[in-house]
């Protein structure tokens, strides 16, 4: 641990600025966003949760794969070498959910494109003192904790920052700096006094344990629940457009007007959208937006703890906020367990 | 010589497909083409039956289609039968001998080949379903020594719409494989069974202990074929079914291929019965 004084923060934030592209939440209309600083008065490090996730810097919006000359069939590779980044200020949620992606990305067939974005990415977190939105459900998630998977690590501990390093990126951010100081006994007081007087700031929102989500979701896939929640479900695909742990894409070619030149690119892409599983020839094999939103709830809560060991879904609130139906993860899970809840008690009362 | 996967996986990036030169063609029907490809020099396909590849065409776009030629007959070079069903479907059956497309492959898991030995196998396609089969057919069939009976159940809407004719006349020609085929509409001439392909089955009488079923076609197919395999007692374990999906990644990226916890281009587009018995998305 070391320890950043606050007055020393904005001479940090402009030494890092010299060599690198530093990303971090600034306020934009009363929202934030998270975007380059290029001045660190801009800082902000208290903030609530930002329109679009961080995930923006390693898998963009639109992002090039290949170019080609549709003529000679020439191709080459697109893999775009960003400059070296900083993502300053990452709640604790959007970490664990980059831990997700790097695990994702990762596993089989490795994602070169991702790979490329992700080496050159430095991710600084900050410690969640209280909660920074109604819709948050970290706390049951269990990613209000600190994951390993940052970099460097800040906790607000009032006039300084206890500053944790995860790793030798991370240390490579910190090295040779006069700014930061070694703490001494008061400073780890400070931290365990923090640490401890955050948690009772947060609530428990979720009506089951977060390990028994897997099961919930598994032991209620033909709920009723699905079709009424479907039914006011507007596909606009907003929720996967603001979460941290979407990755889907659609694949498209661009080429200019002589059918030469062309590129072929990725862009961000929606499973609740309706076309999203429809074959060749028509047939759609998620054929209602019941089974739409089913799919996306079981992948976040199950099918994706199966494969990788960690939830896709990590309390940020962020499609809950978004939603212009008004469809809370919170509402839906907690309204499983509630349904679920009699039938079990009659069971328990029956052996 | 190189592997087209290997060729795939080393490039920089794994969106970026090989370049193949059409070197044949010809028009089974009114919507279905039959392309022979080929490789640059010194790269080979080897494939695994069932198995498919991500087509290009440059600026058109990008699509699964599973090959149809035998792996031990491809030499750098390897088949497809393509409807034209779509964007990239329509372009390709413009395409003539000569032109060059793009390819990235081949994914997924095929057919479990190891595991037909010694057994007796039905092929039971639909449609368009017996491009992926034929490949395992031309398989199965190289090496008949290491199989029992074997049968194939073979439905088409008309006597027009018939795939592969010349590889059915020879298949018919064997004794050692059993050919049935119906229509779903005939035409004038037909003197063959009509019916939907559910008909054709009490014609095999294969014992259902040692039975292998592999079918592929059209969804609507699936429900009704299983229903009687199961009925007569074919194990859940030994009907194998190739599903279908827009694979628009191929490497278990994309999502939209996903069937509840599947990612049909990795764990499929081959899958057994028993691995997808209570996914409402496979058989629905």
């Amino acid at each position: 641990m070391k320890i950043l004084p606050k007055h020393s923060l904005k001479a940090w934030v402009d030494r890092l600025r010299a060599t690198h592209r530093v990303v971090a939440p600034r306020e934009t209309y009363g929202q934030y966003i998270f975007e380059e600083i290029e001045n660190a008065d801009d800082l902000v490090l208290d903030y609530h949760t930002s329109v679009l996730p961080p995930k923006k810097y390693l898998l963009p919006p639109r992002e090039d794969l290949f170019a080609f000359n549709a003529k000679t069939m020439e191709m080459s590779p697109l893999i775009e070498e960003i400059q070296p980044t900083v993502i300053m200020a990452l709640h604790t949620c959007d970490l664990h959910a980059i831990t997700l992606l790097d695990k994702i990305q990762g596993t089989g067939h490795t994602d070169q494109h991702y790979q490329a974005r992700r080496r050159k990415t430095t991710l600084v977190s900050i410690e969640c003192l209280k909660p920074c939105m109604d819709h948050a459900f970290c706390k049951s998630m269990g990613t209000l904790a600190v994951p390993e998977g940052f970099d460097v690590h800040l906790t607000d501990l009032g006039d300084r920052y206890a500053v944790e390093i995860g790793s030798e990126q991370g240390e490579q951010l910190i090295e040779g700096l006069s700014l930061f100081w070694e703490p001494v006994e008061a400073d780890y007081d400070r931290v365990n006094q923090v640490m401890a007087g955050k948690w009772p700031n947060f609530d428990y929102r979720l009506d089951c344990d977060v390990t028994d989500l897997p099961d919930l979701l598994a032991a209620n896939q033909d709920s009723a629940l699905w079709d009424e929640v479907g039914d006011t479900c507007l596909a606009c695909g907003q929720c996967t457009k603001v979460c941290p742990t979407c990755y889907c894409f659609d694949v498209l070619d661009e080429i200019d007007l002589k059918l030469e030149h062309g590129k072929r690119i990725r862009v961000w892409d929606s499973c609740l959208i309706e076309k999203f599983a429809v074959v060749a020839g028509g047939h759609n094999f998620r054929s209602s937006q019941a089974r739409r939103l089913r799919h996306r709830f079981l992948r976040k809560g199950k099918y994706q703890y199966e494969s990788y060991g960690l939830l896709g879904c990590v309390g940020c609130g962020r499609c809950a906020l978004s939603c212009p139906a008004h469809i809370t993860p919170i509402g839906l899970l907690n309204t499983l367990a509630e349904r679920r809840r009699p039938a079990t008690e009659e069971a328990s009362s029956q052996s | 010589m190189t592997t087209l996967l290997r060729e795939t996986l080393t490039h920089s990036s794994i969106y970026m497909p090989t370049p193949a030169r059409i070197v044949e063609v010809e028009q089974f029907t009114e919507v279905e083409k039959w392309f022979h490809l080929e490789l640059p020099s010194g790269f080979t396909i080897d494939h695994k039956p069932g198995q498919f590849v991500e087509v290009s065409i440059l600026g058109i776009g990008e699509a699964p289609i599973s090959i149809c030629s035998s792996p031990a007959r491809s030499n750098g070079s390897f088949e497809l039968c393509v409807r034209r069903v779509g964007k990239l479907t329509d372009a390709l059956h413009r395409l003539d001998v000569g032109s060059m497309i793009a390819v990235r492959g081949p994914f997924g898991h095929g057919f479990p080949i190891d595991r037909f030995h010694g057994k007796d196998i039905i092929f039971i396609a639909g449609g368009l379903g017996l491009a992926p089969l034929r490949s395992l057919i031309t398989e199965v069939l190289d090496e008949r020594g290491k199989y029992g009976r074997v049968a194939l159940l073979y439905g088409a809407r008309t006597p027009n719409d018939f795939l592969f004719p010349a590889d059915l006349a020879a298949w018919a020609d064997r004794d050692d494989v059993e050919c049935h085929v119906t229509v779903d509409r005939p035409s004038e001439g037909w003197d063959g069974p009509v019916g939907v392909i559910t008909t054709l089955l009490p014609k095999v009488k294969f014992p259902a202990r040692n039975t292998v079923v592999a079918i592929v076609g059209p969804p609507v197919m699936y429900r009704f074929v299983l229903d009687e395999l199961l009925a007569a007692g074919i194990a859940e374990g030994n009907i194998w079914l190739s599903f279908e999906r827009q694979m628009k990644c191929g490497v278990g990226k994309c999502g939209h291929c996903q069937m509840h916890h599947i990612y049909t281009c990795q764990q499929g587009p081959v899958l057994s019965y028993a691995e997808v018995k209570n996914l409402e998305e496979a058989l629905s």
